[in-house]
């Protein structure tokens, strides 16, 4: 039995082995190769001392489980000692400036709560809430309540495409409509604080808010 | 088999029962075979409205524990062969039914009916569910108030989450005055905020609560523009293309008077 053997690569280190592990194809072909391998064609690097070993997973997000699996394979073998994994951790909340999708409709009751950005495509109702860590954004009418920053982050700001909102929150600063803002007219809004205190502007001032935005000048 | 649609609207008094009466009624009327279904256990009303109080000899919960055959518990009116009532029961309360028996019965009348219509109780917890569990569609009732929009939606919401298709809506009670010198919400704007299918509108008519003492649906009287809005409503259902009532008669009249003398 031959197999091609490219999702699997040994190398000799110093001190050591590292095994490259391709992080394109799928996981069952490189357990079957590294098996392969292991148990075939690289048997003269099974016999002798004892081997330490780093294993490199490139950029493929596996769960523990898989992990295990190819620590198996390896444990299996007397000799090597598995020094490191690496791999690429789980995706995790670092990606924080990213803005995250989500359509539908908020309705009276229903809360939708975003660790992050959020954009959201539909209106938000009356009774309804759409709270989050950092920034939203609606495309769409904004009629029940939004909490931006929730957590204490005060630069957050709301957008909405018709912000007509029960109530506004950012970070720990509640407003409401009118009395507070007057009657504006209708165009793309969004709300921030300044010094503490709830500020609505057109939403293309917000450039000047938010100065490490890419800013399109024209062509 | 039928089709069992569920009257609801979160918000009591916006006219669910009135509504259910008066649709079944007149789906009766266009000769459809058709059972209406109160849910509303402990405070039941349908059979006031519809004129068969003194009928009832079984009732909801009689069927759902056993104590006697579906067929017992109907009611069958006094105006029309095929429309038939199963009543609440007036002694017990919401929690003596399972949203599971309700739609075991449901599913038994839809063998035999084309249409069942359920009367749901206002509010969002048992009484609900049982009205919901065996539906298959829904007409929301609200009238043109904030507050009775925002029981709406939330029902809609609620709607959304379970199996039933996509609701429909009635707007009850509507006061053209009203609205004209903006006292009352524009269909419009409740159409904006609520995002579903309207599928009539029903003016505020005195008439109705006459009707409502005497036991007599509205919808027998053609008199009555109400009835007019409800027969409408049993056409929409029944797949007629019927455009909407004009609501505000007078000055429609005037506006075509005005364009045929090219005013307009």
């Amino acid at each position: 039995m031959t197999v091609q053997s490219k999702h699997v690569r040994i190398k000799g280190i110093k001190d050591g082995l590292v095994f490259l592990l391709d992080d394109k194809c799928p996981f069952e072909d490189l357990l079957s190769e590294l098996r392969y391998k292991l148990e075939h064609s690289h048997q003269n690097i099974l016999t002798g001392p004892i081997v330490h070993v780093d294993i490199k997973l490139g950029s493929r997000s596996v769960s523990e489980e898989e992990k295990e699996a190819v620590l198996d394979i390896l444990k299996s073998q007397g000799n090597l000692l598995i020094r490191s994994v690496e791999a690429l951790e789980e995706p995790g909340d670092k990606d924080t400036d990213a803005l995250f999708m989500v359509s539908g409709m908020i309705r009276s009751g229903q809360v939708l709560h975003h660790e992050g950005n959020l954009l959201f495509l539909g209106d938000v109702n009356p009774g309804g809430s759409i709270t989050c860590t950092g920034d939203i954004y609606i495309l769409g009418a904004l009629r029940g309540m939004a909490h931006a920053g929730v957590g204490g982050n005060e630069e957050s700001i709301i957008a909405a495409s018709l912000l007509s909102p029960t109530q506004l929150r950012i970070a720990d600063v509640i407003s409401r409509p009118p009395d507070e803002w007057g009657t504006r007219e209708s165009s793309m809004e969004f709300a921030y604080l300044s010094s503490g205190a709830m500020q609505i502007d057109k939403i293309h001032n917000i450039v000047k808010l938010r100065q490490g935005l890419n800013v399109f000048k024209g062509v | 088999m039928g089709e069992a649609i569920v009257v609801t609207s979160g918000k009591g008094g916006v006219g669910k029962t009135t509504t259910t009466a008066n649709i079944g009624t007149a789906l009766a009327l266009q000769g459809k075979k058709v059972c209406l279904v109160d849910t509303d256990i402990g405070l039941r009303n349908l059979d006031v409205v519809m004129g068969l109080e003194n009928r009832i000899i079984y009732d909801l919960v009689d069927v759902a524990e056993g104590r006697c055959r579906l067929n017992q518990a109907l009611v069958k009116d006094k105006r029309f062969d095929e429309l038939y009532m199963l009543p609440a029961a007036q002694t017990k309360d919401k929690t003596s039914v399972t949203p599971e028996q309700v739609k075991d019965i449901i599913l038994e009348l839809k063998k035999e009916y084309e249409y069942i219509l359920i009367d749901c109780p206002a509010g969002i917890e048992h009484g609900f569910r049982n009205a919901i569990a065996g539906a298959d569609k829904a007409i929301v009732v609200t009238t043109p108030e904030h507050a009775a929009v925002r029981d709406a939606d939330r029902i809609i919401g609620l709607l959304e989450q379970s199996h039933v298709e996509s609701p429909k809506l009635v707007v009850n009670r509507i006061r053209p005055g009203l609205i004209k010198t903006g006292d009352m919400l524009d269909i419009e704007d409740i159409l904006q905020v609520l995002n579903i299918d309207l599928i009539g509108i029903v003016p505020d008519d005195e008439l109705v609560i006459k009707a409502a003492n005497s036991g007599e649906p509205t919808v027998m009287n053609p008199d009555s523009a109400a009835a007019i809005a409800y027969r409408n409503i049993a056409r929409r259902i029944l797949g007629d293309a019927v455009p909407l009532m004009q609501l505000d008669k007078k000055p429609g009249a005037f506006k075509k008077l005005k364009k045929f003398f090219g005013m307009g």
